[in-house]
């Protein structure tokens, strides 16, 4: 761009733009930064009047996140004798000890589990339908296409109904496979819908020229463009991941004991007396961290899979 | 449906070329390709919602496996429709979905706006810009709660701080002509980057060479915008709107943590409403119909509304 562009704004403009755009970014990460540092802060700092910027950071919120305690006794303390570790020392200060472990490991292992299984599946379906509605005639292909993605305007509620019957009846409900192949069809939309447009960018001159050199369909399908589409499959399993690890609505309505993920968990963590934000906000720090790490990963991408595609850059 | 260039290329594939390798036809291929996907669908989302709409003429009740069900014709959909509670939270919803569409879309734009000055470090703040966006509503809304608190939360203190008004006077979740808005904000703060982002989107999409030569037509920045940039960016901005439309029109997660739909019946949006009539009341039949009414509502508004997109984008 030469200095002398017309379109090219003058440097007053991008000061007063920039300005503008990094005060509203300060003030929307606000409520995030506040979700980390409440986690580090005592109980006491986290609802004190003015709310408090600086603090003495404290680990307590983690250690209660992870553990049950209870209200302790003398005659506990006197069997339980010195604390052993630091954890324990945070914990005797308040004058609670700890019985056990709490289900936070559990529920977030569970939603790693959920997420990268439905994520996995969904690839692979989805990478294979893509590629069958990108390079074949497929019968009423628009059709397809457009049932795959209107499937997505139903509200999760609407189907629940149905799916928690369904899922009564085949054993599935609260278990890991059921939110599994419930959240492999809730994304494919998502997947198929991107992927094909990632498999459209690439030439088919490549597999011509490889089918031509004696390659099957399959073998042309994964030695040529399945490499060529590589950032793209990639960053369409992020965005699939990053779904199955915020659903909320049918995990709250399907799962309950074993298969419960983080999302319906978190907000039901409570305290030895009362609601513990610290320990409320140092789960949700350790749930919704990943998330922007992967944001940051995809931001290239960002754009084209929040629009199923339908906006390409 | 869009056909792009590539789309015209892949349905030109010499297909003698290919049905003279060996292994499976093209036509097997596919199939093989397709059907895993359409399988999947059909269980999880159109045999469902064929369920759906059989019980929703129906008096079954979840919670009552061993009584009678009877076939009640279209009196669940008679309910419904009278429901004055019903119609209320119809315009709860309305409130929701009206509202944060109209913020949305001004500050998203104006962001993008802002953003497509090209100032040094855009990339790095818009994608800061963008985390609410990425996270979960459920664990987010949960934590609004807490930034609403009447004496201890941050947004009270930080209003306090700005108007003056006693941070404890007032309960923005509490309150019932405050939760509506509670949720709006919490709704905006959330996915206006959504917004911001298409329309960038579509701002990039401008040939620079249309302002040059409006510059050469002596036509003022203020003309160039309304003439040049509103029009160019529309198709975009109605696509974001589509989108947040609908996704609003479902919205349960992050109003459900925030409000539970209370103070009464305030914030208590359809989706909301109809998780209670399914799985609180157990009015399986009562709660299919009236899901059946919603994705109608959605599915016919949104055909329309496309439509009057595919007009825009084709001017």
């Amino acid at each position: 761009m030469s200095a002398f562009s017309v379109t090219e704004p003058s440097s007053r403009t991008k000061w007063g733009a920039g300005i503008l755009v990094v005060a509203y970014a300060l003030i929307t990460i606000v409520p995030l930064l506040w979700i980390i540092a409440t986690g580090f802060k005592s109980p006491t700092d986290s609802i004190a009047y003015p709310p408090k910027v600086l603090f003495e950071p404290t680990l307590e919120g983690y250690v209660n996140l992870f553990t049950d305690r209870t209200r302790a006794t003398q005659d506990m303390l006197d069997r339980a004798g010195p604390p052993q570790t630091w954890y324990e020392v945070i914990v005797r200060k308040r004058g609670t000890i700890i019985t056990g472990t709490s289900r936070y490991g559990e529920r977030f292992l569970n939603s790693v589990i959920i997420g990268f299984g439905s994520t996995f599946l969904c690839m692979v379906l989805g990478t294979a339908a893509a590629y069958a509605f990108s390079r074949f005639r497929v019968p009423l292909k628009d059709d397809l296409l457009f049932f795959i993605l209107s499937t997505r305007m139903m509200p999760p509620i609407a189907v629940a109904i149905p799916i928690f019957l369904m899922f009564r009846q085949l054993g599935l409900s609260d278990t890991h496979l059921g939110m599994i192949l419930l959240y492999t069809a809730v994304n494919l939309s998502l997947s198929v819908w991107l992927l094909k447009g990632f498999i459209d960018e690439i030439p088919i001159e490549y597999e011509e020229a490889a089918l031509i050199d004696g390659y099957t369909r399959f073998q042309a399908f994964y030695k040529v463009v399945l490499p060529q589409a590589a950032t793209g499959i990639a960053s369409t399993a992020i965005f699939c991941l990053i779904f199955a690890w915020n659903e909320y609505a049918f995990a709250v309505l399907l799962t309950s004991g074993t298969a419960q993920t983080a999302p319906p968990f978190i907000p039901t963590i409570i305290g030895v007396a009362g609601k513990d934000w610290p320990a409320v906000a140092a789960g949700a720090t350790l749930f919704l961290v990943p998330v922007m790490v992967f944001t940051i990963l995809l931001r290239k991408h960002l754009l084209r899979g929040i629009t199923f595609g339908a906006v390409r850059k | 449906m869009p056909t792009s260039p590539l789309d015209k290329v892949a349905h030109a594939t010499p297909r003698p070329v290919a049905r003279r390798i060996r292994g499976l036809t093209d036509r097997a291929i596919a199939w093989i390709f397709v059907a895993p996907t359409i399988f999947l669908l059909l269980a999880v989302n159109i045999f469902p919602l064929i369920w759906t709409i059989r019980l929703s003429f129906t008096n079954y009740r979840v919670n009552r496996p061993n009584r009678d069900v009877e076939w009640i014709g279209l009196r669940n959909y008679e309910r419904i429709l009278t429901d004055p509670d019903i119609w209320a939270t119809m315009q709860a919803t309305a409130h929701f979905l009206i509202w944060t569409i109209v913020l949305q879309v001004l500050i998203g734009f104006a962001l993008a706006y802002l953003i497509n000055k090209k100032f040094k470090g855009n990339d790095l703040w818009t994608t800061i810009i963008v985390f609410p966006m990425m996270l979960s509503p459920a664990v987010v809304g949960n934590f609004w709660t807490f930034l609403y608190q009447p004496q201890i939360g941050l947004f009270n203190y930080a209003v306090a701080f700005f108007t003056g008004v006693e941070p404890a006077s007032f309960s923005m979740i509490g309150d019932v002509h405050l939760a509506p808005w509670a949720i709006v904000i919490a709704d905006t703060w959330m996915w206006t980057p959504f917004v911001m982002l298409i329309c960038l989107a579509g701002l990039r999409s401008i040939p620079d060479t249309i302002y040059e030569a409006a510059e050469c037509d002596r036509a003022s920045k203020w003309r160039q915008f309304w003439t040049i940039t509103v029009p160019m960016v529309l198709p975009f901005l109605m696509l974001a709107v589509l989108f947040r439309g609908i996704e609003n029109f479902k919205m349960f997660d992050l109003v459900v943590q925030l409000t539970g739909g209370g103070p009464g019946n305030t914030t208590t949006l359809t989706s909301i409403d109809l998780k209670r009539e399914a799985f609180e009341k157990w009015r399986t039949g009562l709660s299919s119909a009236y899901a059946v009414i919603l994705f109608v509502t959605v599915f016919g508004l949104a055909s329309i509304y496309v439509k009057a997109l595919n007009k825009v984008k084709e001017r």
